[in-house]
């Protein structure tokens, strides 16, 4: 109840945010701190509140930062908006996690004439890379790679059937965790029965893992989930069925949010790709280093750890997401 | 035979059994139930349990539009109710107790009731239009459900919770009991009081029905006020089903999916008239038609444009205009194939 109370009374300091913001946008801040726009895509996910948290830590006024926040709740016109404000403001630098691949090439142009130089992470964009300063984010393709290695390693031996729950159909995270997975079982005798989409959510996973079960059974040995989430969701579904996850269908997900890690420790899941969303220090790091004028990589990719159930019962209590 | 045809309800059941029908020459296993540990168990037993929030959501929708309204804040509403009870029981000594359970449902569907009480304002007393009304809610009432969680997927282990979406009962599924339930009570009211009546009258003729003495607003006030309330519970279900409270995820289209069972049940968006019977159908042919798509195994990505074919299918064989267009044109055809020199005569 309390909490209810609370998101009540923040929403109450939201609308006095709003207006407050209004009236002093004019100054840069002060001069010994690096003013930072950071144009977020939203709060869509666990993993992405985790990424801001990591961000907002790192471009802490403590660390010599200035952050201005924004989270545009995935709507690429409104990140753009956002952007543009920021170079209105004059700031330092500029942080983006671009909604969408296209559409940037404008705006990014305007950032540059304006001499602020732009980091993005998480996601690319399609615009000529002289456009931006760099870039920190993940190998979507490298974890279905490595989750389709450890299924291939672990039971690519002998006949085995698998069923996969994909991403929301046509983002990038679940393409490209779809072609590195199969890309690593090929040429083993891995058998898939079928893959559909779960949307990334609880709800789906569950709902399309029922489907499943009603139409193979017992048959489904391995699932591998593009996310934590739709793996969790499917657990009550194999549940449900009269099996046991983790042993009857040995499980497979990426991200290790804290839900999957404690899933993994509880031996319901066998296995879970890192998708790190602690891109904050790296972040914070390499917009020093643009505005000392220290040359950079175009592009930093964050190698993603994976966990076994030994690991995760071993990292759980420290986990910091 | 004739009576069965006229019957409006006649053409939503055939879609659905046809939708079953084609399953089960996919994969027998399709109608095929099971006994496990006293529960019963199969892919109709799931389309039974999955569509609960579907149909509660429905029986609102199909008030609202009966008044010639639309409400488009319910998946957001559902959204809301479910972060307020998953947020109370998580910060709960007791998340295992019966108690506390029992005041985070009524807490979340209050606050549900609320939300739609405040919808029917802005329709009955402020004059606003329906779809933007509502449209209000549909945005805001995600941003308050994550203000809420704090931006997190609030997630509990609760047994008493857990039993709402999950539980079983006799055999059957405890989500069935409630979605039947609401079928039950939401039928009472409208049809064995004058409440239906009533409802038709101001969404057939606002106007008239007000200066024949029916209080209009307060009617639509109340249609309003229900949907939200039912939205509130679907929520609780929802939430129940994954033990999570997802603001972003919980019922997203789910007023579109809503509609669509109002209108293949056979009630017209343009209010007056509506059939609860043919929303519960209209409710089970989309929740079969989802499944249908797992059970084929339809591509995910064409899996949209599937569901539109269907959609289109069903919907144009339940347009009467159309029946009637293929009627005429299958009795003009008849006389000149029976005798084409008759035609010729008359042109000479």
């Amino acid at each position: 109840m309390k909490r209810v109370l609370g998101g009540i009374a923040a929403l109450g300091i939201a609308a006095l945010a709003l207006t407050g913001c209004a009236a002093n946008t004019g100054g840069g801040g002060d001069d010994d701190l690096i003013t930072v726009g950071f144009a977020q895509t939203g709060s869509e996910s666990g993993w992405r509140s985790a990424n801001t948290e990591s961000l907002k830590a790192a471009l802490s006024e403590e660390n010599g930062f200035e952050l201005i926040f924004n989270a545009a709740d995935n709507k690429q016109e409104a990140q753009i908006a956002a952007v543009r404000s920021f170079i209105n403001q004059g700031v330092d630098a500029i942080v983006i996690a671009p909604i969408t691949v296209d559409g940037w090439d404008d705006v990014l142009k305007e950032a540059k004439d304006a001499g602020i130089p732009v980091i993005l992470e998480d996601r690319t964009v399609s615009a000529s890379d002289d456009l931006y300063a760099t870039w920190v984010g993940l190998d979507f393709k490298q974890e279905g790679k490595t989750a389709g290695e450890w299924v291939a390693d672990n039971f690519g031996a002998e006949p085995t059937n698998l069923v996969i729950l994909e991403g929301t159909t046509g983002s990038s995270a679940a393409l490209d965790r779809a072609t590195g997975f199969a890309e690593a079982i090929d040429g083993t005798s891995i058998n898939v029965l079928d893959s559909q989409t779960g949307d990334f959510t609880r709800d789906g996973g569950k709902k399309v893992m029922e489907g499943f079960l009603q139409k193979y059974g017992s048959e489904i040995q391995v699932l591998f989930a593009h996310n934590d989430d739709m793996g969790l969701g499917a657990l009550d579904a194999i549940k449900a069925a009269g099996l046991t996850p983790g042993e009857d269908i040995k499980i497979v997900t990426i991200d290790a949010v804290k839900d999957g890690m404690q899933a993994l420790a509880d031996g319901e899941f066998n296995y879970i790709v890192e998708c790190n969303p602690l891109l904050g220090d790296q972040v914070a790091d390499l917009v020093k280093k643009v505005l000392a004028g220290e040359s950079v990589d175009k592009a930093y990719i964050v190698p993603d750890g994976a966990f076994t159930q030994e690991d995760a019962i071993e990292l759980l209590p420290t986990r910091p997401y | 035979m004739k009576r069965i045809l006229k019957n409006r309800l006649f053409w939503p059941v055939l879609a659905l059994v046809a939708l079953i029908v084609i399953n089960t020459i996919a994969r027998p296993s399709f109608i095929s139930i099971t006994v496990q540990g006293g529960q019963l168990y199969g892919p109709l037993i799931d389309i039974l349990r999955n569509s609960a929030p579907l149909m509660l959501v429905a029986l609102g929708m199909t008030i609202v539009i009966a008044t010639r309204g639309i409400d488009l804040s319910v998946g957001a509403v559902m959204a809301v109710s479910g972060a307020v009870a998953l947020t109370i029981i998580e910060g709960s000594s007791d998340p295992n107790g019966l108690g506390t359970v029992l005041v985070a449902i009524v807490v979340g569907v209050l606050v549900a009731l609320v939300l739609g009480v405040w919808n029917g304002f802005l329709v009955a007393v402020v004059g606003i239009q329906p779809i933007i009304a509502t449209l209000v809610l549909m945005l805001a009432g995600r941003g308050i459900a994550l203000l809420i969680t704090g931006g997190f997927i609030t997630t509990i282990n609760s047994e008493p919770y857990k039993f709402m979406a999950q539980g079983y009962v006799l055999g059957l599924p405890f989500a069935l009991y409630v979605s039947m339930a609401a079928v039950v009570v939401v039928a009472l009211l409208e049809r064995r009081t004058a409440l239906g009546v009533l409802t038709e009258a101001v969404g057939i003729n606002p106007e008239a029905s007000r200066l024949a003495g029916v209080r209009s607003r307060g009617i639509i006030w109340g249609a309003y006020a229900a949907s939200g309330l039912l939205a509130g519970l679907a929520g609780i279900l929802y939430s129940s089903n994954i033990m999570a409270a997802d603001a972003n995820a919980a019922g997203l289209y789910i007023e579109l999916d809503a509609i669509l069972a109002v209108v293949l049940g056979g009630t017209s968006l343009m209010g007056g008239k509506f059939s609860l019977a043919g929303t519960v159908v209209g409710v089970f042919t989309i929740q079969t038609l989802k499944s249908t798509i797992t059970f084929l195994g339809v591509p995910p990505a064409v899996s949209p444009l599937f569901l539109a074919i269907v959609v289109v299918i069903v919907v144009l064989v339940q347009s009467p205009r159309l029946r009637s267009v293929l009627a005429r044109a299958s009795q003009a055809l008849r006389p000149r194939n029976s005798s084409p020199q008759g035609g010729s005569e008359v042109a000479s």
